[in-house]
């Protein structure tokens, strides 16, 4: 039906509720890109097969009659443990769920109201029947990612019958275009794509601009290695973040929006372009949106593989047809941004959170997170912990809890050593920093950032000059190669890098990479190379010993750096068999046929061709 | 010189997305979706079409690291190496891949046009590191041992 009315909203919310309340039980099968990759559409299909087939319960027969509702929903965060199914209106939480697993779950949950013991979650000998009761979750706090998990993702009547949409009547209907910049200027929302910008004052400054064409812009180019907050909020609650940037366009009065999703999210392509086409034909996104005069429309943007276009210019540029590359500022975005128009850029995070400000308003707000930094934010964990996955906590929430209450602790047990947060513009938060509160300003203070919200965990295990490494490659491939600093500078760095990890590196280069860090933060023209050199410099800050380590002792204590690794034979299990002589390309192993060999280690180039190809096992590495 | 077909392909592209300059990117990823690779003489065509410099489209072709002006595989193997994966060993996949399929840091394409191999600096799918995808299908938590039986099925034509 076609929504034309505040009263047509009202019925339409009504009746998608009732539907879902006559589904005496649901099932949802989590279809994020996780559990789908561990096989969860199948087990969705043989679900839904078998609810058909049953005689005992009703599928989809519309509201009059109870029945049992089989749903694709989006991801519910947990993807450690996935591909993970939800039962209500018990709330059991099955899983690993296997195909062969449905039968029994149907007949025991759905039939006869039973968990299935053995596929709820284990902790310490405690089994958690309730989605909610399981520490992982009962410590977060879903705001943004309330929907994800618990609804269709790809129905708009379900959106609809939890509160969607609402606010946006509220704001066509209730209130005026600069009461709405109000709300959000006092919620002080910041920017959850890194920046921490005030949202409110980007759209007042656009509200106020002489031009009457003009723009919203979701930035979904997730692009940080680690982070996957938004494509979980684009995959699971669609409409949330639509809604929200309708509200952005009736704010500042724009007729058009943008959204710019990088092409490796295709299932946040999909389900955008589902939600869009529903929400057209609901009349909810278009002409005279819910018959308030006011129209407004988005489209989609595919991104074509440059990380660069996370930065608002460059993003802007690639919308246009353009390299995606940044450009001096100002004129800043808000005043002539996309196709040089006054443009409203904002990351999906951010967007998802506008509707329930609008409603609940700005002091509701505030009762979450801390004075300078309200709300939430949606993290990312992963790496070496042992609950991976996607949380949402209040802003303000220390490191220390996201990490052992929530994520359970570094996997296998073994001594935390740092978390890299905020991707290759960020920097690493060691021990000493686990009691830091995560929020915008404290988070300056120790020269990392927020970010996009990517929290890698890394144990004694990891290399952190090697990680560092990494990132610089990351920045170096990515640089858009407009200024000089980061395009020659970021080059420099990391072959400075690549000699330390080979075992080729000088103390003088140390002092040299510390340098170039500097000027490339202060001379790079955009976000990106200003940050560029940040995981550099805060390695160097937190894990000196280990940089020296590398450059004076030519060791890497975790056995990461393959160049630093030393081959040695064992006598007691060396044969003399001469074969891994006879196999060495530099002939730096030598010794008499019967008796134990030995390896030159200053000849030695490290290829692993003897080790492979011994007999007896007698050939180790030392670190 | 292409088939007829192959500009009659891009015409219906352009007739949707509209013949105006914004239109380049979408226009060439959809060709590029139908070919597996964007050819060069398409991309002339295109600026043509869209009114736009041959040189600036093919600096906007070039500065994208998802097009290619040469044919792909038929399957498109992406290793990610994010960070997430990094730490999870990612490394030791892409070298198994490499070894299996006989590719190496300069030569992505095997010979029978059958495989393709690339790295991706992040795919999202971290909780399931280390990640690859086979033609946007993710295959998650991989093993040396998985990507052997992986390449195996497909080279026998078994759908994965």
């Amino acid at each position: 039906m076609r929504i034309a009315s505040r009263e047509d909203l009202k019925r339409a919310a009504g009746l998608a509720a009732e539907d879902m309340k006559s589904q005496t039980k649901r099932i949802l099968i989590c279809a994020g890109t996780g559990c789908l990759a561990g096989g969860s559409e199948k087990i969705y299909q043989k679900l839904k097969k078998m609810a058909e087939d049953s005689e005992n319960v009703e599928v989809e027969f519309g509201p009059e009659i109870a029945h049992v509702g089989v749903k694709q929903s989006g991801c519910h965060g947990f993807c450690e443990m996935g591909p993970l199914v939800r039962i209500e209106p018990s709330n059991y939480l099955y899983i690993k769920v296997k195909e062969e697993d449905c039968e029994e779950i149907f007949q025991e949950s759905i039939l006869n109201d039973r968990p299935v013991e053995r596929l709820l979650y284990e902790l310490d000998g405690v089994r958690y029947r309730e989605q909610e009761s399981i520490p992982f979750y009962a410590r977060q706090t879903r705001q943004v990612l309330k929907n994800c998990g618990h609804i269709d993702a790809e129905n708009i009547g379900e959106y609809l019958a939890v509160g969607g949409y609402r606010a946006l009547e509220k704001a066509l209907f209730e209130m005026q275009p600069q009461e709405v910049i109000q709300v959000v200027l006092d919620s002080n929302l910041r920017g959850r794509g890194g920046g921490g910008f005030q949202t409110g004052y980007k759209w007042k400054q656009v509200a106020r601009q002489e031009e009457k064409i003009r723009y919203v812009v979701c930035n979904g180019d997730e692009g940080d290695p680690g982070a996957f907050m938004d494509r979980s909020v684009m995959e699971g609650d669609p409409h949330k973040m639509i809604e929200g940037m309708i509200i952005a366009g009736y704010a500042v009065s724009a007729q058009e929006g943008y959204i710019y999703v990088r092409a490796e999210y295709p299932l946040a392509i999909r389900r955008l372009k589902v939600a869009i086409a529903q929400a057209e034909e609901a009349g909810l996104l278009g002409e005279n949106i819910m018959g308030s005069g006011y129209s407004f429309t988005i489209h989609i943007n595919r991104g074509a593989g440059a990380f660069v276009c996370g930065e608002g210019s460059a993003l802007t540029a690639s919308i246009e047809g353009e390299r995606g590359m940044p450009r001096t500022k100002p004129p800043r975005t808000v005043e002539q941004g996309l196709f040089g128009k006054p443009t409203v850029l904002n990351n999906v995070e951010t967007y998802a959170n506008v509707p329930m400000i609008v409603l609940n308003g700005a002091e509701w707000y505030h009762r979450l997170g801390t004075e300078t930094s309200p709300g939430t934010k949606a993290f990312a964990l992963t790496g070496s912990v042992k609950n991976t996955g996607l949380i949402e906590v209040p802003m303000g929430t220390t490191l220390r809890e996201i990490v052992y209450d929530i994520g359970g602790g570094v996997k296998g047990d073994v001594p935390f050593k740092a978390v890299q947060i905020g991707g290759p513009s960020g920097g690493c938060l060691v021990t000493s920093n686990l009691d830091v509160r995560l929020d915008f300003d404290s988070l300056k203070k120790l020269g990392a950032m927020i970010g996009s919200g990517g929290l890698v965990v890394m144990d004694e295990n990891t290399c952190m000059v090697e990680v560092a490494r990494f990132f610089m490659n990351f920045t170096q491939n990515e640089s858009c190669g407009k200024c000089v600093p980061c395009r020659e500078g970021t080059r420099r760095m990391l072959e400075i890098l690549e000699d330390i990890v080979a075992g080729k590196g000088t103390l003088e280069q140390l002092d040299i990479l510390q340098e170039l860090g500097e000027a490339i933060t202060d001379t790079a023209l955009c976000g990106l190379g200003k940050s560029a050199a940040l995981p550099v410099l805060s390695t160097l800050k937190n894990f000196r010993e280990e940089y020296l380590e590398h450059v004076v002792e030519k060791r890497c204590k975790t056995g990461t750096c393959q160049a630093l690794k030393r081959y040695v034979i064992d006598p007691s299990k060396c044969k003399g068999c001469s074969k891994c002589a006879r196999n060495c390309p530099v002939h730096a192993i030598s010794g008499k046929v019967k008796e134990p060999f030995t390896i030159d280690t200053a000849v030695c180039i490290k290829c692993g061709a003897c080790m492979d190809n011994c007999a007896f096992g007698a050939i180790y590495t030392e670190n | 010189m292409l088939e007829q077909s192959y500009y009659d392909k891009t015409d219906e592209i352009i007739a949707r997305h509209g013949a105006a300059k914004k239109s380049l990117i979408p226009v060439i990823q959809d060709i590029q979706a139908e070919y597996r690779y964007l050819p060069p003489e398409l991309l002339s065509y295109v600026a043509k079409k869209l009114n736009i410099g041959e040189a600036k489209a093919y600096s906007v072709a070039t500065f994208y690291e998802n097009f290619s002006f040469e044919a792909k595989g038929k399957y498109i193997i992406r290793v990610c190496d994010g960070t997430a994966c990094h730490v999870r060993k990612s490394t030791a996949i892409l070298n198994k891949l490499r070894e299996e399929l006989g590719l190496s840091s300069e030569k992505h394409t095997t010979d029978d046009m059958m495989f393709t191999l690339e790295t991706v600096s992040c795919l999202g799918a971290c909780g399931l590191a280390p990640a690859m995808t086979v033609n946007d299908t993710v295959h998650p938590a991989m093993t040396p041992e998985k990507v052997t039986e992986l390449i195996q099925k497909l080279r026998n034509g078994e759908e994965v």
